[in-house]
C-alpha cells in the first residue's frame, strides 16, 4: 500500500504561489528524491508534509488515512520525521536530550534520565552507530555525529517517512558514505526516506524514484532507472547545461605570486605552506574538520596565523584583522553567507556596497558607481536593489556576497563553499565568475566538499589533513587520489 | 565525552559559588580593617533578610530569562500584590488563606497577560512587561495614594521570624529555590524551558508546545512576584504601592545575570541565581557596615555586576571556540 499521496498541494505566501496542484506518492521502504532549483518549492512542500506549513488546497493521505497537519507535533505522530537543512538541535543539550526534544520518557511524572540515555543508545545501535556516546553536549560534536543524532532523533520518533533536506550540504564526502549506509539500513526496515538534495551523484546513488519540481509545479515523477543524469538536469533547469564545469577561458595564464603563505600556523593549522598565482585558481579539498576553513580564516585575518609569514603581491603582510585583509585587497566568501556573509534584514544595495562603504582603504565613488553593474553582471534575480536579501533564492543570496566583494576589486579572493545550498542554475553561473576573475588576473583559493567542483575547476589542489597539507595534485586529478591524501593515507 | 549531563552548567554554578565565597571573604576582611566582623549575628541577619526578597522574584526571572524573555514588571507586581493582600486580609487572621490565593491568582494573571501577549501576539517581551508595569503603576498611583490594609500579627512573623539568626522568609525562599531546581530539571516544561531559550524554532519543530511553554515561564515569575508581595505586606503591615520605587526587577534581573544565566537564554538555572541573591545581598551587607556612602554604593555595585558578567562571556567565547590543535607559536 502507498504510505504518502500527497494529492493538487496548493500554498501560496502572501498572495504568492510557491506551489500549484503538486502530487507526490511514497512507497513504503523506497528513497525518493525531490529535485528542482531553488524556488521550485521543494522546502515548502516538504514543510507542509512536517506540518510547519499548512497547504492552501489538496490532500494528504498517510498509509491510506487522510491527515491535515497544523502543528509540527501532529506530523511527528503521524509517523513523519524531518531532518532539516539547518540543524534542529540544541547545542547546550545531550545527545539523548537533543533526540527525545518534546518527547522526553517520564517515570512517575518525572523526566526519566535513565530511560532516555538507554533508548537512545539502542537507536544508535540500531543505526550501526557505536562512538556516539549518548550524554556527549551536541555542542561539541562534529557535523556528521550532529547528522546522526538528527537522524536517530527522527528514528526514535517511530516514523516510518522521513524527510532530510539536503542533509550532505554540511558533510564532506567520507561522511556522505555513512549517511548512504545509514539509509541503507532505514530501507531495510521498509522506512520510507524523502530525500531533497542538489547533488545529483547521490540521488542517482540512493534513490529509487525521483520526483522533479520547477517553479512550484510538478514536472515529472520517474523511476531512476529510466532517467540519466542529463535528462533530469534538463528537467530541473527546463534546459540542458552542456557541460557542468566551464572551460578555462583562453589567455589564462598564472601569472605573478599574489598570495603567498609559507610555514603558516596558528592553533588549528601547521605548516602551511601556499602560493597563488595571478589568473590561477587553487583549490583547497579535504574532510570536514580539516583545516580548509582555518586556513581561510587565517588569510582572511579572523583567526589569524600566528607563525610563519604572508605576503601578498610580494610584500610582507601581518594580516590580523579582516580591516586589514580587505586593505591588503583579499575578499573572502564565507562558508555561512546567512550567519557570516549577509545582513539578512538589509537591502540588496546595502548589502553589496557594504565593504565599500566600510572600509576608506577601498571606498572609491568609481567603485560604488560600478555596484549596480555588477549585480546586473551577475544575473541578480531580485525585485529591486531595494528588496532585502532575506527574501532571495540562496543562490541570488550568494550573487550579493560575491558582488559585495568583488566592488573592492580583491587581487585574492577566498571562495568557501560558494555553492552551498544553491540551485543548478545559479552554480553554473558562480562557476563561470570563478573563471572569469582568474581570466582577469585575480588569484582564486576555491575550498570545496564536494570535490568535482574543485576537481572540476582548479588548477592545482592542495589536500589537507588534520591541520596540515597532506599533499598536492594537478588539474586532472582524481577523486580517489584527492580522498587518498584527505584521509591521511598518502599517494594513490 | 564521558561528563555527565549537566556537568557544564555545573561547573558554571561551582564557579558563581566560588566567587560567592570569594566576596564573602574579601567582604570579611574590607569589614575587619574597618574594624567590624562581617559574620557578627547582626550582620549575619541583616544578610540573610537581604536575600529573600529578591531571591522570590530573581527565582521566577531565571525562569523568564532561560525561556528568553524578560520580566520588567515584577517589581510593580509585587507592590499590587502587597496591597491585594493586606487590604484582602484586613486585619483579620481567619482572611490570610484567602488573601494568599488572591495574591496568587493576581500576580498569575498579570504573569499569564505578559506571557499570552508575548508568546501569542510576538510582541517583544521587554516592551510587554515594561507596558504591564507601567499600567500596574498608573493603577496603584490613582487607586492608592498611601499605605492601605492590614496585615494581622502572624502574618507579619513571615517577615520577621528567625530561626537562629535565618529568617523565615529566606528559608521560605530557598525551599522555592530547590522547588524550582526540580521543576527545570525534572519536569518536561521545566526541561523545555531551556529548548525554547536555546532556540525556539528547534524547539517548535521538535512537537514542544512553545508558546504554553513561555506562558508557564511568565506565570511562574508572576507568582513569585506575588509571594514578594506577600513578604513586603508582612514587613510592612499594610500594603504599600510605593514599593515599586526600589526598582526590585533590576535586583533580581542582576541576580540571574550574576547567577550565570544567560540573557539569550537556553542556559544557567535557579542554583547560581541563588548565589548571585547572595553575592548581592553580601556586598549591600559590606557597604552597610562600613558605611559607605549610597552613591558610591551603587557604583561599586554596578561595577561588581559588570566585570561577574564579563567574566563570563569570556567563558562563553573560550566554551564556542573550536579545540586546538597546534601549540600557539611566535608570528615572525
Amino acid at each position: 500500500m502507498t504510505l504518502l499521496a500527497m494529492r493538487g498541494i496548493d500554498k501560496a505566501f502572501l498572495g504568492v504561489p510557491v506551489l500549484s496542484s503538486v502530487d507526490l506518492t511514497v512507497e513504503p521502504g523506497e528513497v525518493h528524491a525531490l529535485v528542482g532549483e531553488n524556488g521550485a518549492g521543494k522546502s515548502t512542500l516538504m514543510k507542509i508534509l512536517a506540518g510547519v506549513h499548512t497547504a492552501d488546497a489538496g490532500t494528504i493521505e498517510l498509509g491510506g488515512r487522510a491527515v491535515s497537519f497544523t502543528h509540527p507535533l501532529q506530523a511527528q505522530q503521524a509517523g513523519v520525521a524531518s531532518v532539516f537543512q539547518e540543524f534542529n538541535l540544541l547545542p547546550e543539550l545531550t545527545v539523548a536530550e537533543n533526540v527525545h526534544l518534546g518527547r522526553e520518557p517520564r517515570r512517575r511524572g518525572m523526566i526519566d534520565r535513565r530511560a532516555m540515555a538507554e533508548r537512545t543508545a539502542a537507536v544508535l545501535a540500531d543505526l550501526g552507530v557505536d562512538d556516539l556516546p549518548p550524554q556527549a553536549k551536541v555542542g561539541s560534536l562534529s557535523v556528521a555525529h550532529q547528522q546522526i543524532t538528527e537522524i536517530a532523533k527522527a528514528l526514535s520518533q517511530g516514523a516510518d517517512l522521513i524527510c532530510m533536506d539536503e542533509p550532505t550540504a554540511a558533510l564532506a564526502d567520507a561522511e556522505v558514505e555513512l549517511l548512504y549506509g545509514l539509509i541503507g539500513r532505514l530501507r531495510e526496515r521498509g522506512v520510507a526516506v524523502l530525500y531533497v538534495s542538489h547533488r545529483l551523484k547521490e540521488i542517482f546513488d540512493l534513490c529509487d524514484r525521483i520526483t522533479v519540481l520547477k517553479d512550484g509545479r510538478l514536472v515529472d515523477s520517474v523511476a531512476t532507472a529510466d532517467i540519466t543524469p542529463d535528462d533530469l538536469v534538463a528537467k530541473m533547469v527546463g534546459r540542458r547545461i552542456e557541460a557542468q564545469f566551464p572551460e578555462r577561458l583562453p589567455g589564462t595564464e598564472p601569472g605573478e605570486v599574489r598570495l603567498k603563505v609559507a610555514g603558516g600556523g596558528n592553533a588549528w593549522i601547521d605548516g602551511i605552506d601556499l602560493e597563488v598565482r595571478a589568473g590561477e585558481i587553487v583549490g583547497l579539498a579535504g574532510l570536514q574538520g580539516s583545516g580548509r576553513t582555518e586556513i581561510a580564516e587565517a588569510v582572511f585575518g579572523i583567526a589569524p596565523f600566528t607563525r610563519g609569514s604572508l605576503e601578498v603581491d610580494g610584500k610582507p603582510m601581518r594580516i590580523t584583522k579582516p580591516r586589514k585583509a580587505i586593505a591588503a585587497g583579499i575578499a573572502l566568501v564565507t562558508e555561512d553567507r546567512k550567519a557570516q556573509g549577509l545582513a539578512l534584514w538589509q537591502s540588496v544595495r546595502a548589502n553589496a556596497r557594504m565593504v565599500l562603504d566600510a572600509n576608506a582603504r577601498v571606498h572609491s565613488r568609481r567603485r560604488l558607481a560600478r555596484v549596480s553593474e555588477l549585480l546586473a553582471g551577475l544575473d541578480l534575480v531580485a525585485r529591486g536593489e531595494d528588496q532585502e536579501v532575506r527574501f532571495l533564492s540562496g543562490g541570488n543570496q550568494q550573487k550579493v556576497v560575491v558582488a559585495k566583494w568583488l566592488a573592492a576589486e580583491p587581487g585574492v579572493i577566498v571562495l568557501d563553499e560558494p555553492t552551498r545550498g544553491i540551485d543548478v542554475g545559479a552554480k553554473h553561473k558562480l562557476y563561470t565568475v570563478i573563471r572569469e576573475l582568474a581570466a582577469e588576473g585575480l588569484a582564486v583559493l576555491l575550498i570545496a566538499s564536494e570535490l568535482i567542483e574543485v576537481i572540476g575547476l582548479a588548477d592545482r589542489i592542495v589536500v589537507l589533513h588534520d591541520g596540515r597539507i597532506a599533499g598536492e595534485l594537478p588539474a586532472g586529478a582524481t577523486e580517489q587520489q584527492v580522498m587518498a591524501y584527505a584521509t591521511g593515507r598518502g599517494p594513490e | 565525552m564521558t561528563r555527565r549531563p549537566g556537568a557544564d552548567r555545573l561547573g558554571t554554578t561551582a564557579l558563581i559559588y566560588l566567587a560567592l565565597a570569594g566576596v564573602l571573604a574579601a567582604g570579611a576582611v574590607a569589614t575587619a580593617i574597618d574594624g567590624g566582623n562581617l559574620f557578627a549575628t547582626a550582620n549575619l541577619v541583616d544578610m540573610l533578610t537581604r536575600t529573600s526578597l529578591t531571591g522570590f522574584l530573581a527565582i521566577g526571572m531565571t525562569l523568564v530569562i532561560l525561556c528568553r524573555s524578560l520580566d520588567l514588571s515584577v517589581g510593580y507586581t509585587a507592590a499590587l500584590s502587597s496591597l491585594v493582600a493586606a487590604t484582602t486580609m484586613d486585619g483579620q487572621v481567619a482572611n490570610i488563606p484567602l488573601a494568599v490565593a488572591a495574591v496568587l491568582l493576581v500576580s498569575g494573571l498579570v504573569g499569564a497577560f505578559n506571557g499570552a501577549v508575548t508568546a501569542y501576539l510576538g510582541v517583544n517581551p521587554f516592551i510587554t512587561t515594561l507596558g504591564t508595569g507601567l499600567i500596574i503603576k498608573g493603577y496603584l498611583d490613582t487607586q492608592y495614594k498611601g499605605p492601605a490594609g492590614d496585615v494581622p500579627a502572624l502574618f507579619q512573623q513571615f517577615g520577621y521570624t528567625r530561626i537562629g539568626p535565618v529568617p523565615v522568609s529566606a528559608l521560605v525562599m530557598l525551599a522555592l529555590a530547590a522547588a524550582a531546581v526540580w521543576f527545570l530539571r525534572s519536569t518536561r516544561t521545566g526541561h523545555h524551558m531551556y529548548a525554547v531559550g536555546g532556540d525556539v524554532e528547534v524547539a517548535r519543530m521538535s512537537g514542544i508546545r512553545t508558546g504554553r511553554t513561555l506562558m508557564w515561564a511568565h506565570v511562574l515569575c508572576g507568582m513569585t512576584a506575588g509571594v514578594a508581595g506577600l513578604l513586603l505586606a508582612a514587613r510592612f503591615g499594610t500594603g504599600s504601592a510605593e514599593a515599586y520605587t526600589n526598582l526590585y526587577e533590576l535586583d533580581a534581573i542582576a541576580a540571574v545575570v550574576l547567577g550565570g544565566t544567560l540573557l539569550l537564554g537556553g542556559k544557567g538555572g535557579v542554583a547560581g541565581t541563588v548565589a548571585g541573591v547572595a553575592i548581592l545581598a553580601v556586598l549591600d551587607t559590606v557597604f552597610n557596615v562600613m558605611q559607605i556612602d549610597p552613591f558610591a554604593k551603587d557604583v561599586l555595585r554596578g561595577v561588581v555586576i559588570i566585570t561577574a558578567v564579563a567574566i563570563y562571556a569570556r567563558r562563553q567565547l573560550d566554551r564556542t571556540a573550536r579545540r586546538p590543535r597546534f601549540a600557539e607559536g611566535r608570528a615572525s
